[in-house]
C-alpha cells in the first residue's frame, strides 16, 4: 500500500445499506471470436474469449436498462413509486442529450416523484451510481435507489477490442439494511488520470494505448482498490466466498484474482466474459448477478469494477437469508446466457449499424 | 417531427398501462397494467416495411392474445420468422419501435417475445 497513502477511510453509510433486488440481461445474440478471427486474420491466432453477446436491431440500453431493472424489480417486490433515484452507468447512452434514466424511470413506474440521471466512467459508471444509492439510502435520502449498470459497447472493426465489445449488464436496487438479499458492508474508490482507453466526443469507436491498459491501468487500479478494502475491512481473499472483477477479457479477471490470493473456484460463477464478452459498465455487475443466483446466505463477496480513464470501486459484500426468496421471482442470468443464437459477422454488422447505406 | 403525439403514449407504449389520472368524479379511469403476458393468435411476417420500419425488415407482427383477454398487435422479436407459432407463449418487452432520422426522437414500444424461463 505504499503507492497509495491511505487518507481517506473506507466508505460506509450511516445507516446499514444493502440490495433488495438485482436484475440481469443479456440479449440473444452471439458472434464466436473465431468469426471476427476469420475476418481479419483468416482466423490465424488465439482469441481472448469464445464468444460475445449482440444486441439486437431494436434494442439499445434504454430497453436493456428496462429489462435489467424490471428484473430487479421482480426480485425485490415493492412499489416502484418508492424508488427515489434511477441511474443508469453506461458509455453507449442513445442520446448525446436526453437521458436514458428518465426512459427507464418512466417504464417502470417510478416517475415523477424521483431523481434520474447517467452516468458515465468508462465501465465503471454502474457501480459508482451504486455507491451514490448507498449514500442516498444510508442518509435516508431514500428508501430505495435504483443503480444498472449497461452497454451495448462499439469496437472498431478489425480493432483487438472487437472480439470482447460486448452488450449486456444489470440493475442492483439499494435499499435499507433489514431488508436486503445482500448487505454492502462498504466500498472504497480509487482514481487517477490513466490515459488507457478513450473515445472523443462524435468519435465512433474508441481508442486505446494497447499494452497500456493492462499494468498502469487495470491491474494498478483494480488490485489497490481491492487491496484497500480489504485491508481496511480486516479481511483477506480467503474470508470471501465469491470474487467479482471488471472482466474486459478472461485473463485479465484471472490474474488479478490470482494476485490477490482468490482461487478459480471462487471467481468461477462470477467470471461471465468468455461466453458474452466484455459488457463494459455491466461487466462486473451482471457477474455479480451470476454469483447471487448461486450464492448461500452467509457467504461473502468481493466485487471490484475498473474504468478507463482510470479508477476502480471496490465493494464488501454479505449475503443474506432473503436470497432464497427473491431469487427465483425473475429470470436467472444464467437463463439470459444460454438463450443463444450465433450470427455470422455480416449479421453482426448489420447489427451494429456498420453497414451505411 | 410531432414529439407530442408519442410523448403522449408513453404509459401505453413502453408498459401497457393507461394513461387515465383519477380523479373524483372518474375514479374508474385508475391506471391498469397488463402482465404483459399473453400467447400469439396470429401473425403474418412483413417483408415490405412501411416508412420507418425499413430498418428492420423483415420482422414479425403478431395478433396477440393477452392473459386478460384484450387482443394487441405488436411486433414479435427475439425470434426468427420461422420459428413463430400461433398458441406460442409470449411476453411483452420494451424496444425500439422505429428512430426518426439520425437526429430525431427514437421510439420505444411493446413487443412481445418467447417467453424466457425464470
Amino acid at each position: 500500500m505504499t503507492a497509495f497513502q491511505r487518507k481517506n477511510d473506507l466508505m460506509k453509510p450511516d445507516k446499514p445499506v444493502g440490495i433488495v433486488g438485482y436484475g440481469a440481461y443479456v440479449p440473444r445474440y452471439r458472434i464466436p471470436a473465431s468469426e471476427i478471427s476469420r475476418m481479419w486474420t483468416g482466423g490465424e491466432g488465439g482469441v481472448p474469449i469464445k464468444e460475445k453477446a449482440v444486441n439486437g436491431l431494436d434494442e439499445d440500453v434504454v430497453t436493456m436498462s428496462i429489462e435489467a431493472s424490471r428484473n430487479a424489480l421482480d426480485r425485490a417486490q415493492i412499489d416502484p413509486q418508492d424508488i427515489r433515484a434511477v441511474w443508469v452507468g453506461s458509455e453507449s447512452h442513445p442520446y448525446a442529450v436526453k437521458p436514458t434514466s428518465t426512459m427507464v424511470a418512466e417504464a417502470i413506474g417510478a416517475v415523477p416523484n424521483t431523481q434520474a440521471a447517467d452516468w458515465e466512467f468508462a465501465c465503471k459508471a454502474g457501480t459508482e451510481a451504486m455507491q451514490a444509492a448507498m449514500g442516498f439510502v444510508g442518509s435516508g435520502m431514500a428508501r430505495y435507489a435504483l443503480s444498472v449498470g449497461m452497454d451495448t459497447a462499439q469496437g472498431r472493426p478489425g480493432d483487438a477490442l472487437e472480439y470482447t465489445a460486448a452488450a449486456g449488464g444489470a440493475a442492483v436496487l439499494v435499499g435499507p439494511g433489514e431488508e436486503s438479499a445482500v448487505q454492502i458492508h462498504g466500498s472504497y474508490s480509487m482514481v487517477t488520470d490513466t490515459p488507457d482507453f478513450w473515445r472523443r466526443a462524435h468519435a465512433e469507436y474508441p481508442s486505446h494505448g494497447d499494452r497500456f491498459t493492462g499494468e498502469p491501468a487495470y491491474f494498478k487500479h483494480i488490485l489497490g482498490a481491492a487491496q484497500y478494502l480489504m485491508e481496511a475491512m480486516g479481511r483477506t481473499a480467503a474470508d470471501y466466498q465469491w470474487a467479482v472483477f471488471h472482466q474486459p477479457n478472461a485473463k485479465f479477471p484471472m490474474r488479478a484474482a490470482k494476485q490477490l490470493g482468490f482461487t478459480n473456484e471462487q471467481i468461477e460463477p462470477g467470471l461471465l466474459s468468455p461466453r458474452i464478452g466484455n459488457t463494459y459498465s455491466g461487466s462486473c455487475m451482471i457477474g455479480l448477478t451470476a454469483i447471487l443466483d448461486v450464492a448461500q446466505p452467509g457467504d461473502r463477496i468481493l466485487m471490484v469494477s475498473y474504468g478507463s480513464g482510470a479508477g476502480s470501486d471496490a465493494f464488501d459484500l454479505e449475503v443474506t437469508e432473503k436470497i432464497n426468496d427473491i431469487r427465483d421471482r425473475a429470470t436467472t442470468t444464467e437463463a439470459y446466457i444460454s438463450r443463444r443464437s450465433e450470427i455470422d459477422y455480416a449479421t453482426y454488422t448489420r447489427f451494429r449499424d456498420k453497414l451505411k447505406m | 417531427m410531432q414529439v407530442s403525439r408519442y410523448w403522449r403514449m408513453n404509459a401505453q407504449r413502453y408498459m401497457m398501462a393507461n394513461g387515465g389520472v383519477a380523479t373524483a368524479e372518474k375514479e374508474e379511469e385508475k391506471t391498469f397494467t397488463f402482465s404483459g403476458r399473453g400467447t400469439i393468435y396470429s401473425y403474418s411476417t412483413v417483408y415490405d416495411a412501411p416508412a420507418g420500419f425499413e430498418a428492420y425488415k423483415p420482422y414479425v407482427v403478431g395478433l396477440i392474445k393477452l392473459d386478460e383477454g384484450p387482443m394487441v398487435t405488436a411486433q414479435i422479436t427475439d425470434i426468427d420468422a420461422k420459428e413463430v407459432e400461433i398458441g406460442m407463449p409470449v411476453e411483452m418487452v420494451t424496444r425500439k419501435l422505429r428512430t426518426e432520422g439520425d437526429e430525431g426522437v427514437i421510439v420505444y414500444g411493446y413487443k412481445f417475445r418467447p417467453s424466457v424461463v425464470v
